[in-house]
C-alpha cells in the first residue's frame, strides 16, 4: 500500500518535472495556467524581449487589466486618456507574445482573482501561478493557487514551470454549526486572529469540516483568497458537488465527454485518510462572531462585541511593541467599544469580497436604509459580469438609492493604485484583504470586515454588529 | 535576469525591531507604475524614511548613523508579508541593501530575494536578537556565504541555507537559463500531462 497523501502532496506529485534537490524538497514544477496584471508583469516581459525568448504555451495565460485602471461609471467614454504607460506596454506584451488580453474595454474585465473563476478557467487538479499573492484564491476548486514576483513570471512563461520548494501541509478544520450571519470572510478572519500573520507561513493549509463545505463557492474562494494574510501559499479544499456544479456550464469550462472524463479524475482529489499533516488547527464554527480588525495586520483583530483591546495585557513583548505602534497609527484608545470607532468611508470591493454573493449579502443590509450622513460610501464589482449580474438583479438600485457609488470594476480602493485614494488619518470600513499602514493611502485608516458588516457600518456611521443593525 | 553575486561582505546592520514589515510598506504603490526596475531605491521605506515635507525624517534608521552606511537589515517575524511586487526587493537591492535577517520571511518576498541576489536568511529568535543587539549598538557584522556564517564582534553564528539557492545566490545565476536546459524534460512531461487530460486541451468552449 502507498502512504496517504495530501491533497496537496497529490497535486504537486503529478506536476513535478524533476528533482532540482538531494532530497526532492525542491523540485521543477509544471503549471498549468496563469494570469497577467499590467503592474507585476512588464519586467517579465522585458526580460524575455532581452534575452530572445518566446513564452512556452501562449494560450495558458490570460492577461487582465485591473491594479491601475479607473473605476469610475464614466470611465468607458474617457477612452485611451486612461491608458496609462503600464497598461500600454501590457496591451503590446500581450499581442507580441500572442497572450489573450482583456483591456480596460473588454465585456470580461474586472480583478483577475474574480474573472478566472466565472469563465470556468479554473478547474480541480490545476497548478496556477500568477504575479499576485492573492492566487491562493484557487484552491477553492481544490486546485493549487500561489503569488509569485515578477521573475518567477518570467520563469513561468519562458518555461511553463517554476523552480519550487515543497511546503508542510497543514489543516485547519471548521467543525460545528455555524451561527446564523456568520460569513466566509468572519471565518477566515478568526483562523487568521488565531494563528497569526506568519501562522501559516511555510505551508500549504487545507481547509475542511461541516462549515467549510457548507459554503457556496463564493465563500469558499473568500477564505482561500485571505489564506496568504496568515502566510500560506496555497490552501486547499477538496473539490464536491458544489465545485463541480459552479463550473459546469461556464464559457472556457470543459463540456460533454470532456467533462465526465474531467469529474472521474477530479473525484480522487481528496487527502488520503490518515495522510500526514504537520500541524492541525481546529476552530469550533459555533463561537465565530462577526469579526473587525483593529490594527494594521490582519491578525489585529477582533470579534464585533468586543473592545480595543489594551497593548498592556499582552505578555509578548513583541506583540505588545506591535500592538502599540498599531493603535499608535489607528488612532484609537485601548478600552473603547469597537463598535463606537467612527467611519469616513465604506468601500464594498476586492477580490476578497467582491463577487455577486458578496453584493447579495450588502444589498440585503442596504435595501430600504440611507448611508450615514458624512460617509462616502462606494461598490466595486469584482468583474463587469458580476456588475451586469447585480444590475439585471436590480441591486444597483439599492445601491444607489441608500447612496452608495456603483461603479465598475477593478481592484480599487483595495490598495489604492488608481484614483480612489484614502485621505491621512480618515478611517474605512473595507470589505478587502489587508490594513497595512498606507494600504488605502497613505496615512489611511483601514478595518477590514465582511461585505455585511460594511454595509451596516456605512449605514450607522460607525463599526456595529450587522445582527443587530436597527434593532439596538 | 543575472545579477551580482554574493560571497563574504563586512557592514553595518540596521535595526528593524517591527514583525510583520509588509511589502506595502517596503515599496509603497506610488512606486509602482513604471515598466522598468529603474529609481526604486527612492520608494523603499518611502513613507517612513521621509516626512510629508519630503524631508529625510532623523528618527528613521536609515536616516541616521552609522546605518546611512548599512548594507544588512536585521527584522521581525514574517519580513516581507502581503503582496507579491518584487519592486520591493529590487529597491532595496538599488539601496545597496544586500542581505537580510530575521526569524521568519514571507514566502513570495523570499523567494524574490533569491532571484535577484538579495539574501535572506532565516534565523533563530535568539540569533536574531544577539544580531538585532550588535545593530543597535552600531557594530558591523560579516556574512559569509560560503561558510553560511554571521560573524559578530565574539561570536560566530551559522545559518542553514539550500544548496540550489546558495549556489544561484554565489554565482549571480539566471534560472530561467538553467531551466531552459532541461527543455526536452519539460515536453516530455508536458506531453504526457497532456495526453491524460484530454479537457485542458481540447475544451468544447462556447463564447457569449
Amino acid at each position: 500500500m502507498p502512504a496517504p497523501k495530501t491533497l496537496y502532496d497529490k497535486l504537486v506529485e503529478s506536476h513535478r518535472v524533476c528533482s532540482l534537490g538531494e532530497n526532492d524538497d525542491e523540485l521543477l514544477l509544471y503549471v498549468d495556467r496563469t494570469v497577467l496584471n499590467e503592474y507585476t508583469s512588464p519586467q517579465a516581459f522585458t526580460g524575455l524581449r532581452e534575452a530572445g525568448r518566446r513564452v512556452w504555451r501562449p494560450e495558458t495565460a490570460l492577461g487582465v487589466v485591473d491594479h491601475v485602471n479607473s473605476t469610475r461609471p464614466d470611465r468607458d467614454v474617457l477612452l485611451n486618456e486612461e491608458r496609462d504607460i503600464q497598461s500600454a506596454y501590457f496591451a503590446k506584451n500581450c499581442t507580441d507574445f500572442g497572450i489573450e488580453l482583456f483591456d480596460l474595454f473588454h465585456r470580461q474585465q474586472g480583478i483577475e482573482h474574480v474573472v478566472m473563476p466565472e469563465l470556468g478557467l479554473i478547474l480541480p487538479g490545476e497548478v496556477i501561478a500568477a504575479g499576485d499573492s492573492h492566487t491562493t484564491t484557487y484552491g477553492a476548486f481544490g486546485s493549487l493557487g500561489f503569488g509569485i514576483g515578477t521573475s518567477d513570471i518570467e520563469h513561468l512563461l519562458a518555461t511553463q514551470t517554476l523552480v519550487y520548494r515543497r511546503l508542510k501541509n497543514m489543516l485547519i478544520r471548521i467543525d460545528g454549526v455555524l451561527p446564523v450571519g456568520i460569513t466566509a470572510k468572519d471565518v477566515i478572519m478568526a483562523v487568521i486572529r488565531e494563528i497569526g500573520a506568519s501562522g501559516a507561513t511555510g505551508f500549504a493549509v487545507e481547509f475542511a469540516g461541516p462549515a467549510i463545505s457548507g459554503f457556496s463557492m463564493e465563500g469558499r474562494m473568500t477564505i482561500c483568497n485571505m489564506a496568504v494574510e496568515c502566510g500560506a501559499r496555497g490552501a486547499l479544499m477538496a473539490p464536491d458537488e458544489t465545485t463541480f456544479r459552479y463550473i459546469e456550464g461556464r464559457p472556457r469550462a470543459p463540456r460533454g465527454a470532456q467533462l465526465h472524463a474531467a469529474r472521474e479524475s477530479w473525484s480522487r482529489l481528496r487527502s488520503d485518510p490518515g495522510a500526514t499533516f504537520e500541524r492541525t488547527v481546529e476552530i469550533d464554527a459555533a463561537e465565530i462572531e462577526p469579526m473587525v480588525t483593529w490594527g494594521t495586520s490582519p491578525d489585529q483583530a477582533a470579534p464585533i462585541s468586543a473592545s480595543i483591546p489594551n497593548p498592556d495585557d499582552e505578555p509578548d513583548a513583541d506583540r505588545k511593541r506591535d500592538a502599540s505602534r498599531a493603535l499608535t497609527y489607528m488612532g484609537l484608545e485601548p478600552g473603547a467599544a469597537l463598535s463606537s470607532i467612527r467611519i469616513d468611508h465604506a468601500f464594498i470591493g476586492s477580490c476578497t469580497n467582491a463577487r455577486i454573493e458578496d453584493l447579495r449579502a450588502a444589498a440585503t443590509v442596504l435595501s430600504g436604509r440611507k448611508v450615514a450622513a458624512g460617509v462616502k460610501a462606494i461598490i466595486v464589482p469584482g468583474s463587469s459580469e458580476v456588475r451586469r449580474q447585480a444590475e439585471t438583479e436590480g441591486l444597483d438600485r439599492i445601491f444607489l438609492d441608500a447612496g452608495f457609488e456603483w461603479r465598475q470594476s477593478g481592484c480599487s480602493m483595495c490598495l489604492a493604485m488608481n484614483d480612489d485614494v484614502i485621505a491621512p488619518g480618515k478611517r474605512c470600513a473595507s470589505s478587502t484583504n489587508r490594513n497595512f499602514e498606507g494600504r488605502q493611502g497613505a496615512g489611511a485608516r483601514t478595518h477590514l470586515m465582511s461585505p455585511a458588516m460594511v454595509a451596516a457600518a456605512a449605514v450607522a456611521g460607525h463599526l456595529c454588529d450587522v445582527r443587530t443593525l436597527g434593532t439596538a | 535576469m543575472p545579477f551580482e553575486p554574493f560571497t563574504r561582505l563586512t557592514a553595518h546592520i540596521a535595526p528593524l525591531r517591527a514583525s510583520n514589515i509588509d511589502t506595502d510598506v517596503i515599496m509603497p504603490k506610488i512606486f509602482l507604475k513604471g515598466i522598468d526596475r529603474k529609481g526604486l531605491d527612492a520608494g523603499v521605506f518611502h513613507d517612513l524614511r521621509f516626512l510629508p515635507n519630503g524631508t529625510p525624517d532623523p528618527k528613521f534608521v536609515l536616516n541616521r548613523a552609522p546605518w546611512t552606511e548599512a548594507r544588512f537589515l536585521v527584522a521581525g517575524d514574517n519580513f516581507g508579508c502581503g503582496s507579491s511586487r518584487e519592486h520591493a526587493v529590487w529597491g532595496l537591492l538599488q539601496l545597496g541593501i544586500r542581505a537580510i535577517i530575521a526569524p521568519s520571511f514571507a514566502g513570495i518576498f523570499f523567494d524574490n530575494c533569491a532571484r535577484n541576489g538579495l539574501l535572506a536568511i532565516e534565523a533563530g529568535s535568539d540569533d536574531v536578537d544577539h544580531i538585532m543587539d550588535h545593530a543597535r549598538a552600531g557594530a558591523k557584522v560579516t556574512i559569509d556565504l560560503p561558510a553560511q556564517t554571521i560573524e559578530t564582534v565574539g561570536s560566530t553564528i551559522a545559518f542553514d541555507i539550500s544548496e540550489r539557492r546558495k549556489f544561484m545566490l554565489m554565482n549571480g545565476l539566471d534560472a530561467v537559463g538553467l531551466t531552459l536546459k532541461r527543455r526536452d524534460e519539460i515536453a516530455a512531461f508536458e506531453a504526457s500531462y497532456l495526453a491524460e487530460r484530454g479537457w485542458l486541451t481540447e475544451p468544447e468552449r462556447i463564447d457569449r
